[in-house]
């Protein structure tokens, strides 16, 4: 068995401590040790986006973040977008630009457009398109996942 | 409510997915995200060669590791049965490994790291045998041969009787499967044509890549029962099968689809890691999951299909086209699977998208130690028509026709019964040509383009076109092509639809749940759709053959016309009118002439039941398409109704780098109908972007049987600054057949997109390209190759 480590964090804005492998993915470690399943595992190195979470506010794939780095730290995923203003206009648009087919990537989306919108309230298309390209959809071709972004970024508060 | 309720509709609305809100959300359960209470984790042990015999299996060393349960190889599991669309595929090896990803052990333990850890400590002893990886010297005498010997059950001769174990008998050659076709005299088209031409096009392999690795839970209970959580495609068909492969009462299995991470035709058949993790749950009487890496998804997933197609192809000066031979080479990989079978569409499209009145097709799919190949949206469309329509660019030229022009001279129109029988009851096949034509400036573009060719300067325009038949209305492939439904209304006017069709992402259960709307009258909100669970659910074929809408739609469509029936014969009585002076509206049972209100629903479906009759409204449907089963000559009317498709695509060419850029895709669809605006457009906006890495970024490089790019990193899909701008045109033919008009959809948009580059690139630079895709390199080669040849 490999070494264990206590660490504490803020998931979601809720203090949270856990006792993880020292080898632990960040991504293991909200899905397996925490429980959250909707932060996804689409490859595991860092290519496709799926496990997009925020870290401290700043966008990172949590398949390459050892869950020990999280410690002390604020962590969001998809979950935690229910309490947040912006995240829940981007979840509508989303749904209304119809930018969610087989929904696999579309966690991982959102919590990347919340990151660019967090950076850049109201961003072109290119802006948009150059913001997501760490994150692949098989299935959208990407037009409606753009819309959504921008919907959310001009829908009033 | 107001006093009087006007007719309203969902049909060709923007309607949001049903099932958006929980995806965007994060709270969608996939395969991934699923646990049973007492689960083992299974691991797969692959070879590491390419082709040789398998001396000897160790297991000791990882049996004695603690937290494993089981270890298997194919001596533990003496009864399996080859799996596949051939039947020539073992899940577990016995004897010989074909290639690189085949099964040799397979191991399920408490966690996913001790059962990594378990495979390490297997130890295999192969003798390696010569390898074979090119298809064309499959055929040669004195190739290695892939399945020499018979093998299944125990792989014993006396097995192959009847009554016995099936196995697969072996082949004395490499050739898995051939393929057919003929219609007029080719020899007498050449005769009557004034240019033929002949080409070899190679279409290369790509992978599906759904963003959700494959996966599976399987579990027994007590009795015996097997329950199988699967991402398939086709679980009515899995059913059966799965009970033929483990020698089971179909009855006894159950399969519940959780929501699937993409499809694309990548779940069409069972592949081994399906039965192996039933094995293990039979072994451990544990329940078993089993989940692949990315890598693993890569390396042990179907691909599609590679070719090597050769095309001759003639017309007379005045442009009509004369014949077509085609001989295609299918590299079939170590094992047969749809991939296989894909010259059924293949020869539609040289058959049957044009009026050619000679035509003879053949293919022969040979076994290779490759990855083997499968279905994959499109299913062999792609790769015929970048060769039919690359040769429809070709001929017009050499006659000096306009390729628009050419193409509109020999274009189907409606009526038509092709010589391989299909009849085209609804085709907007020339509206496809024009709109796109017209709407992306083509004729003019391209004149001006080809006019810019010889001119100086490093990035060159092109556009082209290329159009695209494929089955719209289901395709009749096994005997029965239909769907059956279930449709219960509650007390309080809510709608359960119980559909045999899958949803895999593509939005059927919303496209449903509108059909059921349009005909009983009751808000969207109102329709529950049930689809994932075999126990529940009544019999589909399956997702594929972009059917879904319209036979799951025309299922849907009967059962909610019986309801609807049924609720106006009881609110007849009560308003003492006739039923079909009654309509239903917004929830309520209106006056037809008028819209004015006679009653609420619910309230009528609570009087039915309530009282001395005690009625509930619930009613079933089967939908069977009016479509053939091709004969042994591939002719029939195998689809109830045709798609078809127009793509315009206009490119930017680096002369300097060959780097090609997509800028623009103007499609036109014939697609019957629309009916969800939102659901159409993500379908075609995706395919198209598919379509588009399958012409310029997309390539599973295999060398000597080796995948060299198993990641995300080095199989380049495309992402989002890349897309071209599209627009995208309807054409809606009303198919007399399609739910409330509409065709299939869901294959058609990435089918065009390979051929109309290479179009668009000759058109620029003045260079046919023959070969996908069409990477920098390859393009800067080719460029480079034709200056040199010029100078």
């Amino acid at each position: 068995m490999s070494l264990q480590q206590e660490i504490e964090f803020t998931l979601n804005g809720v203090p949270t401590r856990v006792r993880v492998p020292v080898d632990m993915s960040a991504l293991d470690m909200i899905r397996s040790v925490v429980g959250l399943t909707g932060t996804k595992y689409g490859c595991g190195e860092g290519e496709c986006g799926a496990c997009t979470i925020l870290l401290d506010g700043v966008s990172v794939n949590a398949c390459l973040l050892f869950a020990v780095d999280c410690d002390g730290r604020s962590v969001t995923t998809i979950e935690g977008l229910a309490d947040d203003p912006i995240g829940q206009k981007l979840e509508k648009a989303f749904v209304e630009a119809g930018a969610v087919q087989c929904g696999f990537c579309t966690p991982g989306m959102v919590m990347q457009s919340r990151a660019l919108l967090a950076k850049n309230p109201n961003p072109t298309r290119e802006e948009i398109q150059r913001g997501i390209e760490g994150n692949l959809c098989r299935c959208t071709g990407y037009v409606k996942i753009v819309d959504a972004v921008a919907a959310a970024a001009r829908a009033k508060e | 409510m107001p006093e009087v309720i006007e007719k309203d509709t969902l049909i060709g609305k923007r309607i949001t997915k049903l099932d958006a809100p929980e995806k965007a959300g994060g709270k969608t359960r996939y395969i991934h995200d699923l646990n049973v209470p007492g689960q083992l984790y299974g691991k797969i042990l692959r070879s590491s060669r390419v082709h040789a015999l398998i001396k000897k299996i160790d297991t000791s060393k990882a049996r004695a590791l603690p937290g494993v349960h089981a270890v298997i190889t194919a001596a533990d599991v003496p009864y399996q049965r080859p799996i596949g669309v051939a039947k020539d595929h073992l899940p577990l090896k016995t004897d010989r490994v074909r290639s690189l990803r085949d099964e040799i052990a397979a191991v399920a333990a408490e966690t996913p790291e001790i059962a990594e850890a378990a495979l390490k400590l297997i130890e295999v002893e192969y003798e390696d045998l010569p390898v074979l990886t090119d298809p064309r010297e499959a055929l040669k005498p004195g190739a290695p041969l892939i399945h020499p010997e018979p093998h299944g059950a125990d792989g014993k001769p006396e097995h192959l009787k009847p009554g016995m174990p099936v196995a697969y008998a072996g082949k004395p050659d490499n050739i898995a499967m051939t393929f057919d076709y003929g219609q007029g005299d080719v020899a007498q088209g050449e005769r009557e044509s004034d240019v033929v031409l002949e080409h070899t096009f190679r279409l290369h392999y790509v992978t599906h890549c759904c963003m959700g690795v494959s996966g599976i839970i399987a579990e027994f209970d007590p009795s015996g029962n097997l329950l199988m959580y699967s991402n398939t495609q086709v679980p009515f068909l899995h059913k059966r099968e799965f009970a033929e492969i483990l020698d089971m009462d179909p009855a006894r299995i159950r399969i519940i689809q959780p929501p699937i991470g993409g499809g694309f035709g990548s779940k069409l058949d069972i592949y081994p890691f399906e039965p192996i993790t039933v094995f293990l749950a039979k072994a451990t009487r544990r329940p078993v999951k089993l989940v692949f890496t990315r890598e693993e998804e890569f390396l042990a997933s179907p691909t599609r299909q590679p070719v090597i197609l050769t095309l001759r192809s003639g017309c007379r000066k005045d442009g009509t086209l004369t014949f077509r031979t085609v001989e295609t080479l299918h590299d079939n990989g170590a094992y047969t699977s749809w991939g296989a079978t894909t010259p059924f569409v293949m020869m539609q499209t040289i058959s049957s998208l044009y009026r050619v009145s000679h035509c003879k097709y053949h293919t022969k799919a040979v076994y290779t130690n490759n990855p083997y190949a499968g279905s994959f949206r499109g299913y062999g469309n792609l790769q015929a028509t970048f060769a039919v329509e690359s040769h429809m660019d070709m001929l017009a030229e050499a006659i000096g026709m306009d390729p628009l022009e050419f193409r509109l001279k020999n274009a189907q129109d409606p009526g038509e019964v092709t010589p391989q029988g299909m009849h085209f009851k609804s085709c907007g096949f020339k509206d496809c040509l024009t709109t796109a034509a017209r709407a992306s400036d083509y004729s003019a573009k391209r004149r001006r383009y080809q006019a810019e060719q010889a001119r100086p300067g490093r990035f060159k325009r092109g556009i082209g076109m290329a159009s695209m038949l494929h089955v719209g209305g289901g395709a009749k492939i096994y005997p029965s092509d239909g769907c059956g439904t279930i449709l219960k209304m509650d007390d309080f006017g809510a709608v359960t639809l119980l559909t045999g069709a899958s949803e895999i992402g593509q939005g059927s259960e919303t496209v449903l749940a509108q059909l059921v709307c349009e005909e009983l009258g009751v808000p969207l909100s109102a329709v529950r759709v049930i689809n994932n669970d075999t126990e529940i659910t009544p019999w589909d074929v399956g997702v594929h053959a972009s059917r879904t809408t319209f036979i799951a739609g025309n299922s849907a469509i009967g059962a909610a016309r019986k309801a609807r029936a049924k609720i106006l014969a009881a609110a007849a009585g009560v308003a003492q009118m006739a039923p079909e002076e009654l309509d239903l509206r917004a929830g309520h049972i209106v006056e037809a002439r008028t819209g004015k209100m006679v009653m609420s629903l619910p309230k009528l479906l609570r009087q039915l039941h309530f009282n001395d009759k005690a009625e509930l409204v619930m009613t079933s449907f089967y939908y069977e398409p009016p479509s053939k089963h091709q004969d042994k000559q591939f002719k029939g009317d195998v689809s109830a109704a045709y798609a078809w498709a127009t793509q315009v695509v206009e490119v930017e060419v680096d002369t300097d780098t060959g780097i090609v850029r997509l800028l623009k895709v103007t499609g036109a669809h014939d697609v019957g109908r629309v009916l969800n605006r939102l659901g159409i457009e993500g379908q075609i906006e995706g395919g198209i972007v598919m379509g588009q890495g399958y012409a310029l970024t997309e390539e599973l490089m295999v060398e000597n049987g080796v995948v060299k790019n198993p990641a995300f990193r080095d199989y380049k899909l495309v992402t989002a600054p890349e897309i071209p701008e599209m627009e995208v045109h309807f054409i809606e033919t009303m198919d007399g057949e399609g739910p409330q008009g509409a065709k299939g959809v869901g294959e058609a948009p990435a089918i065009c997109i390979a051929a109309a580059t290479a179009n668009a690139i000759c058109n620029a630079t003045g260079v046919r390209i023959f070969e996908l895709p069409f990477t920098p390199e390859k393009v800067y080669r080719a460029l480079h190759a034709a200056r040199k040849e010029a100078a």
